[in-house]
This record gives C-alpha cells, structure tokens and sequence, in this order.
C-alpha cells in the first residue's frame, strides 16, 4: 500500500485516496470531441514518471496531482491540483 | 531400531495431548514435530500425490512434509506444519490424506501408479479423450490433497491493528537482536517481531551470546520499542509497509483471541530473517528419519529429542559437522559422515579424529520398514556401502530467506560459492543482514548424478521428483515459471522453500545452462500461510460490511418488513402482513398508492445542497438538462452523464433560494455522484464560486404517494400543498419539514425531509392520517407502470440520452459534462439497444432475452418486468435493438435457464397515464 503525502494532512495511507486518472486524461469542456475522445480513451499509459489525479476521498477531499513511476510506485511529489 | 526418543534429564512432560486419537505427553515448549518425535511417532503423515509415508524433515516454518490438523469444530486448522505449532495441553492433531489409516492407506497403491500421475499428469488428461477425465475425476480428488476444510464456523475472534515505527526487525537471531539493539540504543522505536515462540534463533539450537537475547530485550523496551513473537512478517509491499500475522493462540487452541493481523508502516526495515537448510536429491530421500541436518541438533538441542540412534550425515558443506558433535554429546552414535566434496576441509580434518569422515561420498538410497529408517546405502569414491541406520541428516547448503525482500520490489544477486541468491539493490529503505544477507556455509556447488530419479524427490510436499523435472524439460517446459505450473512444483503450503534451488539446479542441469540463466519464480505474500479468519479480521459475519441503519429503522422495525439490502443500506421490500407472499404484498401495497395514499422511506436518495454565485453554472455542467432557468421554489427531473455520454444517473434538482439548490440521485450512485461533483467543481470547473455539501445523511426522507396525498399533506399542514414539482416548507406533528412535490410513482406525490432523528413523528403522522407504507418492490411496479428508468436497470453505463428517450431534455448548446461524446456518429446508429415498453397478457420474466422467435437472434432484453396495478396483464421495460421505431412488433422474451418465456408486443415505455393528469393533480 502507497504511503501518499498529503500537502494538507501529512503522509497517509492509499486506502484514504481514490485514483482518479492522468493528468493528460483529463477533459476540459471546451475540447473538440475529437481530442476529448482521444484523452479518454488513448492514453499515453506510461512505463515510468507518470502525472496523476487522485482524490483525498476519506481524508480533506483535496483533488491532489502525484508524481508516481510506475514500475517502482516510488512517489516524487504530492501537490494540490491547480488548472 | 527404536526410532527418536527424549534424552534423558530436562523439564517433566506434562503436557497432554493427542495424535490420531493416541494420548501422549510433551514437554512445556515443545513444538507438535518434537512431542511427536520424543513420543517415537516417525510416520506423521502421507504425501500429497502418491501418499508415501512421510515424517518430520525440518525444525521450521519451512517443512513441506509433517502437515496436520489441528483441533476439532470450529477450530479445525488444516494442513498446519507440525513444526510450527507449541503444543497445550488438550491439543488434538489428526494426520492427513490417509484412509483408512496413516499406517495401513489404501491410497498408497497410488505410489505403484506413479508413471501415471508424472508430471503434466492433469494438463495430458484434459487433452485426451473427454471420458478419460471423467472417469478419474472422482478418484483423484479424493485421493491427492490434503486436509480438508472446517465446516462449523469459528468461535474465537480475530483483531487488525495498525502500527508504525522507526526501525523494524525482523526475525531475532544474532545479527536481528544486534541490528534491533542498535536501533534501539540510537533512539528509535523498535519493532522487533520473531516467527518463533522464543527469541534467539539459531541461538536457541547452536548456543552461542544467548545473554544477548535479554540485552537487546531490555535495550528495546527502553526505547519505548515493542516486541512481538509468534508473529511472522507475511508480506511486504511498498513505502515501507509491512503485514505480520500473530498467533496469539496456538492453532486449536480456545481463546479470548486467536489471532492478530498488524499493518506496520516501518520507516526503515532490517531483515534477519535467516536461511532455510537444503534437503539433497537420492532416491528415496523423502523416506521417515530423513531430516534436514540443522534440524537434528535443534531438535537434540532445543528440545531434548535425539531423533536417531545411529545417525548418517550427509553433507556439502562445514555446517552438518555441527551436527555430528551434538549427536555424539547427546549419546547419539555418527554411523558415517558423507561429504560430497573431494576434498578434506579444515572442519572435517578435525572432524576425521573424532567421527568416520569419507570424502567424495553421496548418499544414493535409503531403506525403510515401518516403524521407520533401517538403513543407507552410499557411494564413497567408486564403491558402494550400506549403512544400518535410524537417521539420516543432510545438508544441501543453505538458501537465505529473501522472500520479503524481493516481494518489496528488491533485485536478488547470484551467488556461485552458496548456490544461492541473495538480496541486492532495493529502492526501499530495506537492509538484510546475516545468513539471509548470504554469510551462509560455502559449499561444494557438484551435482550428483542420480541413479533413480523416479524416487528421487525434489519438491516433497507436491510429490515432485527429479524425472518429473527432466520430464517437463523434455516436453518444452524451459521457464522456470512454466515448470512450476506444469509440475506443481514449488506451490502448496511451504511455496517450495526447501525445494526450488534443488528444482532449479536440476532444470539448469537439463538445458545446460546456470542456474542463474534458467531463472527464478517471483516471490509473493504471505511468507507462509494465513488463516482466512486472520484475513478478515473482525470484518465478518454480520460484520463483513459496515451496515447503514435509516433515521426510521425502529418504525420499519415495527412492522416487520422484507428487507433488501441496496449498498451498506438496508431498506424494506415489503410490508408482508398475515403471511402474504413478497408478490401479494407488493402488489397491495402499489393498489394503496394507485387508489388512496401510500409512504416510503426514500432517506437514502443522494442530497447535495449546491450553493454560491455559480451554483447554476454548476449544476449545467454536472446535469445534462436546463437548470438556470428555474424559479425559485421550483425543481425538475434531471439526468447526469459520464464524459462518453452515456447517462450515469438520474435525479431532480430544486431552486431552494436565489443562489442555493438542492441535488438529488439515486441512492445506489450516491457516492459515485459525491465523486463526479468534486470532479466538475475542483478540476473541470475550477473558477467557479460554488460550494457542493453531502447531505445525503443529514435529512430523512418520506414520499407521501396517492390521489389522497394532498388532501392528507394539507390535513397535517394547515396549508395548501405545492404544485407539481414545487417547494413548500410546513410543519407536519411539530417537526418543520422540507416538501418537494416530486412524483415518481405517477400518483400526486410529495417527498417530505424532516430534519435528522425527528422523523419518527412524521411517519407516525403520515400513517395515523391513513397512508399505507409501502416498500421498493411496490415501487418498482409502479415506476415500471409509468416507464421511469432506475440506474442499475435502464441505466446500465451503455445508454445515451437517445436512448432513453431523453434527448429533448438536453441542453441545446452543449457545455456540460459528456455534451462533445454524444456527437459520435456510432452513438445514432439505428440498430442501438433503445428503451421500449413490452405488453403481454401474461407476466413478462425480467432478465429474459427478446428474440423474434426461439432460436433466432438475440434482439434485445427485459431491463424490468411488473403488472398493470389496477389492471390486468404484464408490462415490462426493456432494450430493444432500433426499438424506438419498433411499437407494434410481437418477439418472445424468453429465458430458457429458468424455463420462463412470453409473448410480448412492443409499446412506448408508459402504460399508465400518459398524459401525466394524475401526477399534476
């Protein structure tokens, strides 16, 4: 289990987090169909430093970006989402 | 031949129990192999496959042989090495997979079939003729496997706990309480946890610092550190965390708690946790009285148990001359100590004054009579001897246990001088040290030719022997991770601790390449078995998931319902009376909503209050449909969907004040809904002044149903009831409630929110003024009646709008949530699954397939299947293919699993009021 460092509540544990999606998976309403049909569905699904939203759901409910690798789950970096 | 026996002085043994119904005695810290050993037992179990008689092998979690039951009901504990249970008094042990007992099985013939049942025995039955299969079906699960299964539920609780420390250790032999102690005398807290009752490790059978033990105990504990025994360290996985099973009653055993399952999170980790000894590979090298080496002098020295009068050592490396000396200082005689290596070591030119040493010497066979070993038979340069003798010790060398550290992502390093991998690089904060670290005996890395590889045994516990190995190399089998399912070696119970460097060796020896080369299985969790009660913890029974009890529980309570559970929530189906069927009531219920007045607790319906500036804003991203238009006091049907379009829920949102709105949806989606929200307004809405609470819980709610229902509400109110989809605020029996006047079943209805715990008043209120309670299967009639789809059933994830029949609801210029994935040119193909209604005379089987008739194409299926409330006949909901241009076709639902099937006639999806006049009143 990933120990996840909350910029608000410190480290804890991923059973409080919920795994939203990459960052580049991610669909702004304005986007022509064709490239929201393309972040959605053909994703760069990295072997490596990937970008990730996951959500502090049974913590302070922050929407958080974490900087994981894939191959060793080591986590670089925890910060709040911003657009 | 007398078998094993207890070395004279020591502790009494006054420790009762029994072994396949005999009474024997044991001594206080014996475990179950060295009662049995001290009691004379050799034959303690029956092997997997061809049920060959089996005994103690080793003094550690690592025996693949001596498996037992332990204990009797609810506390049976199958397939439990007897080598890792500390017998109590009234400890009952049953052997396995014998019949009718160990001593005369008739399964043994099994071992005259072992051509038979070589290796790939299952896959090449499969593959041949169906009947084959069929015909050994029954015999071989009966005969191969071992203990069955309890059937009586457990009576003993189990605990979870979570801790966290600087430092953990673990395993507590030298290097463990030295690296324990250090940590501790550096300040940080300790978690020292040791597999065995008593710490000290090899300490506790070699000698040696034993004052240490109490050193570091004392070191620990004043650093405010924690020491557990009994307790293994069964998994490691990321960032530090680590999961420890503790026995806090042996198995078996009765209890206040039997057993605990710790989730560490350790800051740093130091694994101590040893080296498992190597049988060597001969012929008939699994045979009673074979036993690992370090585990002879354990048992002579720990226990006080000689387990042989005339002992044979055979050997690789220095360790097993230990051996020798403890057989000898126990009254012991050393027959002949056989050293594969050509050559004197310095250990063994010592050894040679004392003990008749030979070099270049290889066990090649061992003979047996019942009660146990008689005699083995030896190569020494070019002769052969044979040896009379009771026990035969070997040691193969030693494998370090890198089994946490490789499940924690570590990389394993070859070592050529041990025949042995060891830990390497780990990202983790991990350090091994000791013999899992590699300072293990060196030995003589020669392999042996064997003279009968058909009884020669790699993997003991799943019967594999060296020409299964050959065999499956043969028949293509070249990874290591093929091999092992194809043979099953290295699976069951002990996961091929004493048997897959043996594998290994013999499967590189086969494509001619090193053992490095042929590769190695991936190391899991649990290090070594865990009950499924550990597993589960307290979470089971009515336990196994958190139960979400309404605001008027004790009301339904009081009317014995049929439940039904929907999530974590627990709601009433029906309101049986005087013995009713779930259908009869249901359907009585319903008649009161169509021809008077019903209630329903709707208390679990997601609630969010939306309120701030851009509330509006947000609420036409996350809903499909029109919101910013809505007059204060007013609220609408509407539908959310995902970012591909197709519909997620449904609900209805109400304009409670300028800038504040109340959300609803479904109950089953509410947690979903609670995702999708923060989503839109933290991540695709960012900028927007709005605020998204979950009130699911914070208000009751009660649907008052029915052509009485108005009259009813303005009898308890005083005041006129809000029109159709309008807001009121009154008081109903003192308590101020929240009316919506929402209908979903199609009668005038109105959704009444008291605040919190003061719902009961008005429920009873409700019921004193003649509304009937009904339940959601009554509900479910008339949605279905009325054609209001459900999530779960209409709403299946692969619906549009479209084809729900919902499309002129959307708003008209997009911008909300899954707007642009509707444009895919698929998502308009004609021949989609769209809604449709279904009429039949008869009732319509929910869950049947729709076809044109009986065998032709699947059309279509039964989303919902009801009856006309106040008429006659079946009605149904269903996904049709093109089915919105289908009204007047005739197709069979059908649903041959159950033997159900109608005639159907496809219909618009509302067969009650179209015209929407009973609802508005």
């Amino acid at each position: 289990m990933l120990s996840i460092d909350c910029p608000h509540c410190g480290p804890r544990a991923q059973s409080e987090f919920a795994y939203d999606r990459t960052l580049d998976a991610i669909v702004p309403l304005a986007m022509p169909p064709a490239e929201a049909m393309r972040a959605l569905y053909t994703r760069a699904n990295p072997r490596g430093w990937s970008d990730e939203l996951w959500h502090h759901r049974f913590g302070c409910r922050a929407w958080l970006v974490v900087r994981r690798h894939t191959v060793t789950h080591a986590i670089e970096s925890v910060i709040g989402y911003a657009p | 031949m007398s078998g094993p026996a207890r070395i004279p002085g020591g502790a009494r043994a006054t420790i009762a129990f029994t072994f396949d119904g005999v009474a024997m005695r044991a001594r206080p810290g014996d475990t179950l192999a060295a009662a049995l050993l001290a009691n004379g037992v050799g034959l303690v179990a029956r092997s997997f496959k061809y049920h060959r008689p089996r005994g103690v092998m080793t003094a550690g979690v690592e025996e693949p042989n001596a498996l037992v039951t332990i204990g009797t009901g609810g506390r049976t504990e199958p397939n439990t090495r007897s080598t890792d249970v500390f017998v109590y008094d009234g400890l009952v042990a049953r052997s396995q997979n014998r019949w009718p007992s160990l001593k005369v099985d008739a399964g043994a013939v099994l071992g005259l079939a072992a051509p038979v049942f070589a290796a790939g025995f299952y896959y090449k039955t499969f593959f041949g003729p169906p009947k084959r299969w069929m015909r050994y079906e029954h015999f071989i699960r009966r005969a191969a496997g071992l203990g069955p299964a309890p059937v009586a539920a457990d009576p003993d609780p189990y605990e979870h706990r979570a801790a966290f420390c600087d430092a953990l250790v673990v395993g507590s032999g030298p290097t463990g309480l030295a690296a324990a102690k250090a940590a501790a005398a550096a300040g940080d807290r300790v978690l020292l946890v040791e597999q065995d009752a008593d710490l000290g490790g090899t300490l506790l059978s070699d000698g040696g610092d034993v004052a240490s033990i109490e050193v570091a105990r004392a070191a620990i504990a004043a650093a405010g550190g924690r020491i557990l025994t009994r307790t293994t360290a069964s998994g490691l996985w990321d960032h530090g965390f680590v999961t420890l099973s503790e026995r806090v009653a042996e198995p078996g055993q009765p209890g206040a708690l039997a057993q605990r399952l710790w989730q560490v999170r350790a800051k740093r980790i130091v694994l101590a946790t040893g080296a498992i000894e190597r049988p060597l590979t001969f012929a008939g090298n699994d045979r009673p009285g074979v036993m690992l080496a370090r585990a002879v002098r354990t048992y002579i020295a720990r226990f006080g148990v000689l387990p042989g009068k005339r002992v044979v050592i055979a050997t690789n490396n220095d360790d097993a001359y230990r051996t020798a000396d403890a057989v000898a200082a126990a009254g012991g005689e050393v027959v002949a100590i056989l050293d594969s290596r050509a050559e004197l070591s310095a250990v063994a030119t010592v050894a040679k004054t004392r003990f008749p040493v030979f070099t270049n010497a290889v066990p090649v066979s061992t003979q047996a009579r019942a009660t146990g070993l008689t005699a083995v038979e030896a190569d020494i340069w070019t002769e052969r001897f044979t040896y009379a003798a009771d026990c035969l010790a070997v040691s193969g060398g030693f494998t370090p246990v890198v089994h946490l550290h490789s499940q924690g992502g570590g990389k394993l390093d070859w070592r050529a001088d041990i025949q042995a991998y060891v830990p390497g690089a780990t990202l983790q904060d991990i350090v091994t040290v000791g013999s899992a670290a590699g300072e293990v005996e060196a030995i003589s890395p020669d392999t042996v030719a064997l003279a009968h590889p058909k009884s020669s045994f790699i993997d003991f516990q799943n019967d594999v022997t060296a020409a299964d190995v050959d065999l499956a190399y043969a028949e293509g089998y070249r990874s290591v991770e093929h091999l092992k399912r194809y043979t099953t070696l290295g699976m069951g119970t002990d996961q091929g601790k004493t048997s897959n460097m043996a594998a290994l060796g013999r499967l590189a020896g086969a494509a001619g390449v090193s053992i490095p080369a042929a590769g190695l299985t991936t190391f899991r969790p649990p290090y070594t078995p865990l009950t499924l009660g550990a597993l589960a913890g307290p979470d089971g029974g009515g336990h196994a998931a958190p139960s979400r009890r309404l605001a008027l529980g004790d009301c339904h309570d009081a009317l014995a319902p049929i439940w039904q559970p929907l999530g974590l929530w627990h709601r009433p189906r029906a309101y049986s009376q005087g013995g009713e069927s779930l259908h009869a009531a249901a359907l009585r219920e319903a008649r009161a909503v169509r021809t008077a007045a019903g209630i329903i607790d709707v208390s679990t319906l997601a609630k969010f209050i939306v309120s701030g500036p851009d509330a509006a804003a947000l609420l036409e991203i996350v809903c499909a449909t029109r919101v910013a238009k809505l007059a204060v006091g007013r609220g609408r049907y509407t539908v959310m969907l995902r970012e591909d379009g197709m519909v997620m829920d449904d609900g209805t949102v109400w304009r409670l004040g300028e800038t504040r709105y109340l959300l609803t949806s479904s109950t089953g989606g509410a947690d979903r809904m609670e995702a999708h929200l923060g989503y839109a307004r933290h991540v695709v809405a960012s900028n927007l002044r709005v605020s998204v609470v979950a009130v699911q819980e914070a208000f009751a709610g009660i649907a008052l149903a029915g052509p009485d229902a108005a009259a009813i509400l303005e009898r308890l109110t005083g005041a006129a009831a809000p029109a159709h989809m309008g807001v009121a605020d009154a008081m109903v029996a003192g308590v101020p409630v929240l009316i919506l006047a929402a209908s979903y079943s199609g009668e005038r209805a109105f959704e009444l929110y008291p605040v919190g715990d003061a719902a009961v008043p008005v429920w009873d209120a409700l019921i004193a003024a003649g509304a009937m309670p009904y339940g959601i299967e009554a509900l479910e009639f008339l949605r279905i009646e009325k054609g209001h789809i459900v999530g779960g059933g209409e709403v299946d994830g692969r619906t549009t709008p479209h084809d729900l029949r919902l499309e002129r609801m959307l708003q008209k210029g997009g911008g909300f949530v899954g707007a642009s994935a509707l444009d895919r040119p698929a998502l308009a193909a004609s021949d989609r699954l769209q809604l449709v209604g279904l009429t039949s005379p008869q009732p319509i089987p929910e869950g049947a397939m729709l076809v044109a008739a009986g065998g032709a194409p699947v059309e279509g299926h039964v989303t919902a299947g009801g009856l006309r409330v106040l008429g006659e006949g079946g009605v149904a909901l269903a996904l049709l293919r093109g089915g919105r241009a289908r009204n007047g076709d005739t197709l069979l639902a059908t649903s041959p699993t159950r033997g159900l099937e109608a005639r159907v006639t496809v219909t618009d999806p509302v067969f009650y009021d179209p015209e929407g006049a009973r609802y508005r009143g």
